[in-house]
């Protein structure tokens, strides 16, 4: 009897994951593809350590975007599977990429907020925070992005900090 | 306090060097948290609740790291790094690193 219901629970756990979980991913996905359309052309990203300017810029903020996404059941069930005979684990990359996008998107905006014409210097860095073992292994990531705003002006770094 | 990622503070110069300075705090989740992280682990999805608790985590970290900085008598840290580990089963601990200086 108690076997009937482990499989039972295992058996809606993995059709709501995959119903809802496929579901959530797309609007996820949506909203990600909208957001950075609005905000990519007027707060460019860049990697490089010095602000591509003749001169230097008045004024700099630190700004950081983070976020912990977990996967859901159907794909960890999949995940488990694939661990066996090896391979690309496709349901985790959408997972980290997902992450990744909505890391960055959250420190543009901060930058937006303050009103930065670009992000110097940004660093991406990955984490999971819990780890478990077998079924009951919390599958999350969080993504943390950091980088230094460019500000064009003292005052709003004044504005910022006050605030 | 000026914090940056890059290794200089733009139109300013370094006038010291004051070594590196860091900040650290190890965070647990609580039980509440965890429920509602249990369900979220069936549909998938953004954890609310861990990501608020990462970022008070760095927020703590910062100010400590500016509390020690403070006190050394700099007035910015550059060259600002984040780190995160988990040290034992649902704790994290979240590590901020830096160079403090004087700039003029």
């Amino acid at each position: 009897m108690s076997i009937l219901w482990t499989i039972l629970i295992l058996l809606s756990s993995l059709v709501v994951g995959y119903g809802i979980g496929r579901f959530l991913e797309g609007r996820h996905f949506d909203s990600l593809r909208e957001r950075e359309n609005g905000f990519g052309q007027r707060v460019p990203l860049l990697n490089i350590e010095r602000p591509p300017m003749a001169e230097p810029p008045p004024a700099t903020e630190l700004v950081l975007g983070s976020v912990v996404i977990s996967i859901d059941y159907f794909k960890r069930f999949l995940a488990t599977i694939r661990l066996l005979v090896g391979g690309h684990l496709g349901s985790y990359e959408t997972l980290v990429e997902r992450a990744r996008r909505e890391a960055l998107l959250r420190m543009r905006e901060q930058a937006a907020a303050l009103g930065a014409t670009m992000v110097v210097n940004v660093r991406l860095e990955t984490a999971s925070i819990s780890k478990g073992i077998g079924q009951n292994a919390v599958g999350s990531v969080e993504v943390l992005a950091y980088g230094t705003a460019v500000l064009p002006s003292p005052s709003s770094a004044f504005n910022a900090e006050t605030t | 306090m000026i914090k940056t990622t890059l290794e200089y503070v733009p139109g300013m110069t370094v006038v010291r060097h004051l070594g590196i300075v860091q900040g650290s705090t190890v965070r647990a989740k609580h039980i509440g948290r965890d429920i509602m992280a249990g369900l979220k682990n069936i549909v998938g999805g953004e954890l609310g609740g861990y990501t608020e608790l990462l970022s008070q985590a760095r927020d703590e970290a910062l100010s400590r790291m500016e509390m020690q900085a403070d006190a050394m008598g700099a007035n910015a840290v550059l060259n600002v790094r984040f780190s995160t580990s988990s040290v034992a089963q649902g704790a994290a601990e979240i590590l901020v690193y830096g160079t403090a200086v004087n700039v003029e």
